[in-house]
């Protein structure tokens, strides 16, 4: 069998290829790697908050105009078309609003993996085919094989310290048909991409990572869903449902989190407690011993395969369950739309609303949102 | 792919390139030394320079030579004449803070009028237009006479940079005389393409652009009548009737003067052609987008020669701006962009346009270098642009 990668170099076919440019480092040399691979590329900077600040505040890199400025010069050292396009309206529908309702219910969402699945490679995707564009180009490190029958797989980048396709893997194969990551192959460090980035003269090259999350101005995520949603008194309770303390807002805590508790006095075993639920229709959050937060099985719904959904019946595979977060082996079945979880050995802090994305070997077979989860030792 | 096409360029109203003879006239002073406020022999130089570009710029524009004063372009004009104004009329009667404007403005003159209501007490009126965007003296008239004794300024355009329209300064200039209420206007699209003379139109202050009559950037100047006093927005060595600080860039103003010039004396030839470019322009696209709209009014006695603005139906204007680029054809989507991102034009929502509308538009602006090519390349493109940008959608 003859695997091609997507990476431009090994393409045959020059394409029109609309490159998503941040403002950051990866998508410029994202860009300007596609086009040396002899692709006719445009940059595109999305502007996706309604009002952007004039200038970056801390480590954070693709909401303002100053990012808008930096992907801008990117895309003129390059040489390559660049425009803004205003995604603002669909970016706070699909994303922001939904991170909000997320937490309002007691979960804990990853808006990246949901703006990757509705705006990088839906909302924009669909418009750059429309305007004749044959792929979107982002700066993610992943890998897209492309079989000799057309079959397309979503793997993850060859450094597996960068790897991001847990981020990609809402992508389906419609989607990875169109979807190219020239840095998702290349056994390169992020000081070696710095490195290009200068050598090729751009001056994003020494610009901070971004991190956090892209919406939220300052970092504080606590005061911007408290911005959102108000405070609303609550009860932290134990397992037993007696009451330790109070809050001010369920969506302020997520499943195993230790600080910031404020508990008066300390467990009887005087051991660290752990948030173990958030209940959003009664307002409390449980706390409870470690042991408590070891996680047997899950549940999880709304399920996107990286091409063919799975065979029936039980399988093997590994489970990653947060962006930067360890490999563990599980087994996994997709019964009546669900896809139903078993871990290998038991999983600490997994919340509700986080993406399970399941890996065969290298390659992402696809996500899911975990919906309910089962301890693995009974409560006492 | 644009740079393999010889482009099309049908941006002139953004900018329009230099006539040859004010390049001539800008590298013969730039290595020229003299700063014009100099008392020596150097100094003298550069200042007689400066006088005589002065004296031409009044009389290419029908002013004296007194009432020239040279800034760094349309920008500034606009808002040393209507900040300076409402400074300086607040100054003399504290009840003057109402100030009248058109919404169909350059955001030259509309973020100014807005900054002086948000910081400096201004009550903003917004005149009405039609749907054209033209302010009739009649709707002038009526806010003014609501109280004629608190009326900072008034500040109207004389063409608007989107759509072409022209409005009747003069008419306008009248009635606001009659009630001593200075009145200024935008001339940056009308200097070149219109009979544009600052006497004649009895306007208390007009602003003027060198780039965009063939003259060079970073000049142009704000005429000036010398009643009035303008609170400076620039203070320092005290140039240009303590009005405009700063030392006088000799070899701009000189270029600019010969442009100004030129741009005059060609205005009618230029007129003739640019007038039939247009037509074969607009039928072009209608030939190939039969429900485009031509935006602006549609008698050429009332729009600017030069302009042609549509809305496409079912568009994004940044659709259509990005599909023509890469065929090398160079135009606009006629409104501002915020970082980037191009905004539902404010002249269309002034005239009563629905906002979807508003924002699948493009401005085509001829300028002295166009050419019949041009617009057949135009004509050519943009029926297949259209249906593509169209199947995009709104986003």
């Amino acid at each position: 069998m003859t695997i091609a990668s997507s990476r431009g170099t090994a393409s045959a076919r020059p394409l029109r290829v609309l490159a998503a440019m941040s403002g950051g480092v990866d998508s410029a040399v994202a860009a300007a790697r596609a086009a040396e691979a002899g692709h006719e590329v445009t940059g595109v900077h999305l502007a996706l908050s309604a009002n952007p600040k004039s200038f970056r505040t801390g480590a954070r890199g693709c909401c303002t105009v100053e990012d808008s400025h930096d992907a801008r010069r990117a895309a003129d050292v390059i040489g390559i078309p660049f425009y803004v396009w205003d995604l603002a309206e669909r970016f706070r529908e699909d994303v922001v609003e939904d991170f909000v309702a997320e937490y309002e219910a007691g979960r804990t969402p990853n808006p990246c993996l949901r703006c990757n699945e509705k705006i990088k490679f839906a909302a924009l995707l669909d418009k750059a085919l429309a305007l004749g564009f044959d792929a979107v180009c982002t700066g993610h490190y992943a890998t897209v094989v492309t079989h000799e029958d057309g079959r397309r797989e979503l793997h993850r980048a060859s450094d597996a310290a960068k790897d991001q396709s847990y981020v990609l893997g809402v992508l389906d194969e419609r989607q990875l048909a169109h979807a190219l990551f020239p840095l998702g192959d290349t056994l390169t460090t992020k000081d070696e991409i710095r490195a290009e980035a200068e050598r090729r003269g751009l001056a994003v090259a020494k610009k901070p990572d971004s991190h956090d999350i892209c919406f939220i101005a300052d970092g504080d995520t606590q005061g911007f869903l408290a911005s959102r949603l108000g405070t609303a008194e609550g009860d932290i309770v134990d397992e037993s449902g007696a009451k330790l303390g109070t809050h001010e807002g369920a969506y302020g805590f997520t499943i195993g989190q230790r600080k910031g508790l404020r508990l008066g006095h300390p467990a009887p075993d005087g051991k660290p407690r752990y948030v173990l639920d958030i209940s959003p229709v009664d307002n409390s959050v449980t706390v409870g011993p470690a042991a408590s937060l070891d996680i047997a099985e899950l549940t999880a719904v709304r399920p996107r395969w990286c091409g063919e959904p799975p065979a029936d019946g039980p399988r093997a595979y590994t489970a990653q369950l947060r962006a930067h977060g360890a490999e563990t082996p599980v087994e996994a079945e997709f019964v009546d739309g669900e896809l139903r979880v078993r871990f290998s050995s038991p999983e600490r802090g997994v919340a509700p609303g986080q993406a399970i994305v399941l890996y065969d070997g290298t390659r992402v077979v696809g996500s899911a949102t975990i919906e309910r989860t089962r301890r693995a030792v009974p409560t006492a | 792919m644009a740079d393999t096409v010889h482009p099309a360029y049908l941006d002139h109203a953004a900018t329009t390139p230099m006539w040859p003879e004010a390049a001539r006239t800008m590298t013969e002073q730039l290595t020229v030394v003299g700063n014009a406020s100099s008392l020596h022999g150097a100094g003298r130089r550069a200042r007689r320079t400066v006088e005589e570009s002065r004296e031409s710029v009044a009389a290419s524009l029908g002013a004296r030579p007194s009432e020239v004063v040279f800034t760094a372009g349309g920008t500034e004009a606009d808002n040393l004449a209507v900040k300076g104004l409402y400074w300086a009329r607040r100054g003399e009667d504290a009840r003057r803070t109402r100030v009248l404007a058109s919404p169909a403005e350059h955001h030259a003159v509309l973020d100014a009028v807005e900054w002086l209501a948000e910081h400096e007490g201004a009550r903003l009126e917004w005149l009405p237009v039609d749907s054209y965007g033209r302010v009739r003296p009649q709707a002038l008239r009526e806010a003014i006479e609501r109280d004629p004794s608190d009326v900072a300024l008034a500040t109207v355009m004389w063409a608007n940079n989107e759509i072409g329209t022209v409005t009747d300064v003069r008419a306008l200039a009248e009635v606001a005389a009659e009630f001593e209420v200075p009145l200024h206007s935008d001339a940056v699209q009308a200097f070149g393409q219109l009979d544009v003379s600052f006497a004649a139109s009895g306007l208390a202050a007009m602003a003027v652009t060198g780039h965009k009559i063939g003259g060079p950037y970073g000049v142009g100047a704000l005429l000036l009548r010398r009643e009035y006093a303008p609170v400076p927005l620039l203070h320092g060595g005290g140039q240009e009737r303590q009005v405009r600080s700063g030392t006088l860039d000799t070899p701009a103003v000189a270029a600019f003067a010969t442009a100004a010039r030129l741009a005059v004396e060609r205005r009618e030839a230029f007129v003739d052609e640019v007038g039939a470019l247009r037509e074969a322009l607009v039928a072009g696209v209608r030939d190939a987008v039969p429900d485009a709209v031509l935006n602006g009014d549609p008698d050429p006695g009332g729009r600017l020669p030069a302009n042609a603005h549509f809305s496409f139906p079912g568009c994004e204007g940044d659709s259509l701006l990005l599909l023509l680029d890469a065929q090398g054809i160079e135009c606009s989507t006629g409104s501002a962009c915020t970082a980037g991102v191009a905004q539902p034009s404010h002249v269309l929502l002034a005239t009563g346009t629905d906002p979807e509308s508003a924002r699948g538009t493009l401005r085509f602006s001829l300028g002295h270098t166009s050419t019949k090519a041009d617009v057949e390349a135009l004509a050519e493109a943009i029926g297949p642009v259209v249906d593509r940008a169209r199947s995009a959608g709104l986003s």
